[in-house]
């Protein structure tokens, strides 16, 4: 079920002209940066379908880049992001894709700074709710409606069981996850969706597992 | 996930045994699957009203689109109002006026309430708004009417799609369009099966529409989409309730807008490389705003044809 929330359906509030476009644009920017956990200093953002037919007419552009400076999808600033942006130190580039993707509305979006770069697949599936499909290249199928945890780590016996008593311990209940793997004994990705936002203090435990490399949140 | 409805026929079921209205079954969902009271659910519905009832006002006193290809034609609708001259009925074209307002505002990049989507997002306020002169709801009863269309609207999207990308604009104003309709009828004092008649005669009428936004932009011809949908949802509710019962249930006419949509060319699924879009006029307006040509000529003229 991809439509969980009657808010869903009768939101978000938001700026126009598009749900899709703009709102569900807003929020994958916003998803990059929440997964990187900080504002990028730059951005590649590769649209397909619909998207790089119509994005300047929707304000895809202004959104992504809104999303990326962490404004929400009623944020008036949206309107004028690329000015936020020449101050807040983000370069951007957008290349129109002719390729065809599964879904009409995603953006690929690639991002970093000087200390690591990342990138994430968004689709936008209609009246602004997203999908993140694919995170550095592993897929995967996250709502962006539910918090998550991402958890990159060596591809180890234990270490799943390692971070779901972690959870455990500190009363958090898993509603969905998913595990891939780019290679046998490689690196290896958790996406772990919870019922409600956890504390930093648990991310750190987290991250303080053996094989562990890196954990982020989607807080929503 | 344990829900309370799948579709249209569990949903009318499930109200009549229980003798529930739908938005109070919407409610209830809401509550069993997201763990907060019912007050900050009705709470946060009440806020997504507001900002409804402000893009309406905004719209009213007149805007106009960044690019200047819309705005101003709920004013002009609610001036004939005034005038005592119309011929489908005032309550009607109120309802097409504040539809028209809350897409102009949308236009403008204002701030609106996605209802199912931005593009879609003037008939469940421009019919609420309208019905409320005549039915004179308390604001529980119209806060009611957003969750009797969600409960609706929830079906689709899960079922179908809302997205005019994946199913063109009969997903998206054939589905307010419905769900407005299935609100008036539960607002009018209507029982649940009139609510899905409703619907079903709604977005019967609907189907095969496609999304061919001219330059890409929701403005031409999604403006008016909205006005023509909350014209369509009055009158739909108004023959529900009359008795009027639709011959192809609820839910296969929600499986056949799906499967139009799937068959549908992506030149009229947002694209805008077909359809209105395509046409000598709607490729002139696209060019001129996309390369800031004299866009405010081809409009004075009418057309793009000499």
């Amino acid at each position: 079920m991809k439509f969980t929330s009657v808010f869903d359906i009768i939101g978000p509030v938001m700026i126009g002209p598009s749900s899709s476009h703009t709102a569900g644009a807003a929020r994958i920017g916003r998803v990059a940066r929440d997964l990187f956990g900080r504002q990028p200093k730059w951005v590649k953002i590769h649209l397909y379908g619909s998207f790089a037919e119509t994005y300047r007419g929707h304000g895809t552009d202004v959104a992504i880049i809104g999303g990326l400076l962490d404004f929400d999808t009623f944020d008036e600033r949206i309107k004028t992001a690329f000015e936020h942006a020449e101050k807040a130190g983000l370069e951007y580039e957008f290349i129109p894709e002719t390729a065809n993707t599964e879904h009409p509305n995603t953006a690929r979006l690639v991002f970093g700074d000087d200390e690591g770069e990342m990138s994430i697949v968004g689709i936008s599936i209609g009246g602004g709710k997203i999908e993140v499909s694919e995170v550095n290249g592993f897929k995967l199928r996250l709502t962006g409606g539910m918090p998550a945890i991402l958890v990159v780590h060596d591809d180890r016996a234990g270490c799943i069981a390692n971070v779901a008593n972690c959870l455990a311990m500190h009363n958090v209940n898993i509603g969905h996850m998913e595990v891939s793997r780019i290679e046998r004994g490689l690196t290896a990705l958790m996406v772990i969706e919870i019922d409600q936002n956890i504390e930093d203090k648990v991310l750190q435990q987290i991250s303080l597992i053996p094989h562990i490399t890196k954990v982020s949140k989607i807080n929503n | 996930m344990e829900v309370l409805f799948h579709n249209v026929r569990e949903l009318v079921e499930r109200a009549e045994r229980e003798e529930k209205l739908i938005s109070e079954l919407m409610i209830e969902q809401e509550m069993l699957i997201s763990g907060r009271t019912r007050e900050e659910i009705i709470q946060q519905m009440d806020q997504n009203l507001t900002v409804m009832e402000e893009a309406v006002e905004r719209g009213l006193k007149g805007v106009q689109s960044v690019t200047g290809l819309t705005g101003g034609d709920a004013v002009l609708i609610q001036n004939y109002i005034a005038q005592g001259k119309s011929l489908s009925g005032d309550l009607l074209l109120d309802a097409v006026s504040k539809a028209v307002a809350t897409n102009e505002v949308n236009a403008a990049m204002g701030t609106i309430c996605a209802t199912p989507t931005a593009g879609s997002a003037g008939v469940v306020p421009g019919t609420l708004f309208a019905v409320k002169n005549k039915l004179n709801p308390t604001r529980e009863q119209m806060i009611r009417y957003l969750f009797t269309s969600g409960a609706f609207g929830f079906v689709v999207a899960n079922n179908a799609s809302i997205s005019g990308a994946a199913g063109g604009c009969q997903a998206e104003v054939g589905s307010a369009a419905g769900m407005a309709a299935a609100a008036i009828v539960e607002m009018a004092g209507g029982t649940p099966q009139q609510c899905s008649e409703a619907f079903a005669i709604t977005l019967k009428n609907m189907l095969g529409l496609v999304c061919d936004p001219v330059a890409g932009l929701v403005e031409v011809p999604c403006v008016k989409r909205n006005a023509m949908g909350a014209a369509n949802s009055l009158v739909a509710a108004d023959m529900a309730l009359a008795g009027v019962t639709s011959r192809i249930p609820c839910d296969e006419v929600i499986g056949a807008m799906y499967r139009i949509g799937q068959s549908m060319s992506p030149n009229l699924k947002e694209t805008a490389r077909g359809g209105l879009a395509a046409t000598p006029t709607g490729k002139a307006i696209s060019n001129a705003i996309l390369n800031n040509g004299d866009l405010q000529s081809i409009l004075k003229a009418g057309s793009a044809i000499e």
